[in-house]
């Protein structure tokens, strides 16, 4: 297991290992998770309910990465799982199962078995099928939402639930200081979750689809079936954040499912960067605070801005930020080298 | 019966307008491998040009309507001269992120200087109202508009078919290295194309600027339809297209008219199936 592990990490990096090494957490890695929750809570106790809903951003975009960034399965729809599990968690709370981790796990099954339906069509698809595909599947999801409005509450959205408490503790507060704790502990938890599975023999796997879909099959990967299962549990995870969204704001809007959502997390991944764990968390958080203050300062026009973000990203920062920035380490490094 | 047929007339107007604004994705598609998701923008501005010229410079419906085309194609060849040319070898994916891009900018600079309100056109009394026609009352302007893109069509199967820059668009869609190979210019063809293709976007936005309703919002509100216009009738052709967006307009208008809950959700599930049937359109050139 050992030998083919590393067998594929050298399959797709020229450093044979270099993904392996990844795996591991560095010092600085270690602090910024313990220390930046931690700080947010201590110095903004007034924007917790920012904090909160970029937490489940960063869920969200997360479950995009291992779509799109890994298994390279392009999506204009992942809204309809997000939304899925939002209006799950959301009609059990409202019709009286209020425990919330239950809620998740359901919303994710519910994801699940219909992100695993939607991946058995896509996997047959080219790119732009499948972006079409994917996008259509998303706007039947909000009709069917918005015309089931005795059980959805069509455009007035889903109210009126009433939580339980987190590990029959920890009641949901007003301050939203219950629901910001319990937001970046499952955020944590798909982190840690996601970290593994990428470095693992099935993410590498993915990696290697990924870069070469015709070569892969020689090498005795069964292609069909590992982004099937990509795609069910990135839809299961998404569906995990729109259940997180469901309990921390006890309401579901028509919008968890809409279109902008799912325009809104690509650009998030996208601007950090793809197939980089680190770039679907920090893509996020920039385009909830970019979208805070830009709509603080007008609400009608910050989509010019978030438009000129992004023609400004694929122009000149193609791969996101993250991958900017990879390349100017580089650049900096090989100028050294040169001239020490 | 009459109920009937005014509904198949009504589509048959809603659906060559589809025709007319998509055909030119379908050759930015075909030619460039291009996704073209920002195609209904130039359908807007061209509506807003025709609007504003009119209310602005005097223009009359029939100087405006020609403006709308060249206005939209001199902007078209530019964008495609500056930015879009950078993209043709690019993913799906950044082309879609650049085009979502486009629209955000477009759709917020619109409601900046034209406001968020639907936008009312001036028409020329000759196309108001009904005319009688084979026993039938049917509106004019939908009359004019179901003549000017049939004529478009012919006009356009002309260019394709039979004069040398249409052999040279095939060529090139076929095989756009070995068309290169054989001293075709791809890049001016490129551009040409691109031109066109948002000159007709410009005027299929002009005249649909009182049927489909013009306001800001009208680059995201319609592009599933241009798109499902492209990928039922497949890229690179005039046929597919054509063919595609008639059945979406009757089939769109039907649903609305006889069954207005299950439309939008029919129309989207009937793309999904489509896609996935024929993955290459109903008349793709290429798979």
């Amino acid at each position: 297991m050992n030998a083919m592990r590393l067998w594929l990490a050298g399959l797709v990096s020229p450093t044979p290992g270099r993904h392996l090494l990844r795996a591991r957490w560095g010092t600085v890695e270690r602090l910024l998770w313990v220390l930046l929750p931690v700080a947010v809570f201590v110095f903004f106790p007034g924007h917790l309910l920012l904090a909160t809903q970029i937490a489940i951003a960063c869920v969200f975009a997360l479950s995009l990465d291992l779509v799109l960034g890994y298994a390279g399965i392009v999506t204009l729809g992942h809204a309809a799982s997000f939304g899925l599990g939002a209006y799950t968690a959301g009609l059990l709370a409202v019709h009286g199962w209020t425990e919330p981790f239950s809620g998740l796990v359901a919303a994710a099954l519910v994801a699940a078995v219909v992100g695993g339906l939607t991946a058995c069509l896509l996997v047959r698809l080219g790119d732009l099928s499948r972006l079409m595909v994917t996008m259509g599947i998303g706007l039947m999801l909000f009709e069917a939402a918005n015309k089931a409005a005795s059980i959805t509450g069509g455009l007035d959205g889903l109210s009126g639930m009433q939580m339980g408490r987190v590990l029959g503790l920890f009641e949901f507060d007003v301050a939203g200081q219950v629901g910001y704790w319990y937001s970046v502990g499952v955020l944590l938890v798909v982190f840690l979750f996601l970290r593994q599975l990428v470095a693992s023999p099935f993410g590498l796997s993915l990696r290697a689809i990924h870069q070469c879909v015709g070569r892969a099959p020689s090498l005795g990967m069964p292609v069909g079936a590992r982004l099937v299962a990509a795609y069910t549990l990135g839809a299961a995870l998404a569906g995990v954040a729109g259940a997180l969204l469901a309990q921390t704001t006890q309401f579901v809007g028509l919008d968890s499912l809409g279109f902008n959502r799912s325009a809104d997390v690509l650009v998030m991944l996208m601007l950090g960067g793809a197939g980089r764990l680190y770039g679907a968390l920090f893509g996020s958080a920039l385009f909830m605070l970019a979208h805070d203050l830009l709509a603080s300062l007008n609400p009608v026009y910050w989509q010019f801005w978030i438009g000129i973000m992004l023609v400004a990203l694929v122009v000149f920062a193609r791969g996101g930020l993250t991958a900017w920035y990879a390349r100017l380490r580089q650049t900096i490094r090989t100028h050294r080298s040169l001239h020490p | 019966m009459e109920q009937l047929i005014g509904v198949l007339f009504d589509g048959v107007a809603y659906g060559s307008l589809l025709f007319l604004v998509s055909v030119g994705l379908s050759v930015t598609l075909g030619l460039m491998n291009f996704v073209h998701l920002a195609h209904g923008v130039f359908a807007m501005l061209g509506g807003y040009l025709m609007v504003r010229s009119m209310a602005l410079w005097g223009l009359s419906y029939w100087e405006a309507l020609p403006l709308a085309f060249v206005g939209m194609a001199v902007l078209g060849a530019a964008l495609e001269r500056l930015l879009y040319r950078h993209f043709y070898k690019a993913g799906p994916l950044d082309q879609t992120l650049l085009c979502i891009g486009i629209i955000l900018i477009a759709m917020a600079s619109a409601t900046y200087v034209w406001g968020p309100q639907q936008q009312s056109v001036m028409l020329p009394d000759r196309l108001r109202g009904n005319a009688e026609l084979l026993g039938l009352s049917l509106g004019r302007l939908r009359l004019f508009v179901v003549a000017v893109v049939a004529l478009i069509t012919l006009a356009l199967a002309y260019l394709i078919e039979r004069t040398r820059f249409g052999a040279q668009v095939r060529a090139a869609v076929d095989n756009r290295d070995a068309a290169a190979g054989l001293g075709i210019g791809v890049d001016g063809l490129f551009t040409l194309c691109f031109a066109l293709g948002t000159g007709l976007a410009g005027l299929g936005g002009a005249l649909a600027a009182d049927v489909l309703g013009l306001d800001p919002s009208f680059p995201i509100k319609y592009m599933v339809y241009f798109l499902l216009v492209v990928a039922v009738g497949g890229a690179g052709t005039i046929k597919g297209p054509l063919i595609a967006g008639l059945l979406l307009g009757v089939c769109d208008v039907a649903g609305k008219y006889y069954v207005p809950e299950a439309s939008a959700f029919a129309i989207y599930l009937m793309m999904v199936v489509l896609l996935i049937a024929f993955p290459a359109g109903l008349y793709g050139r290429r798979a």
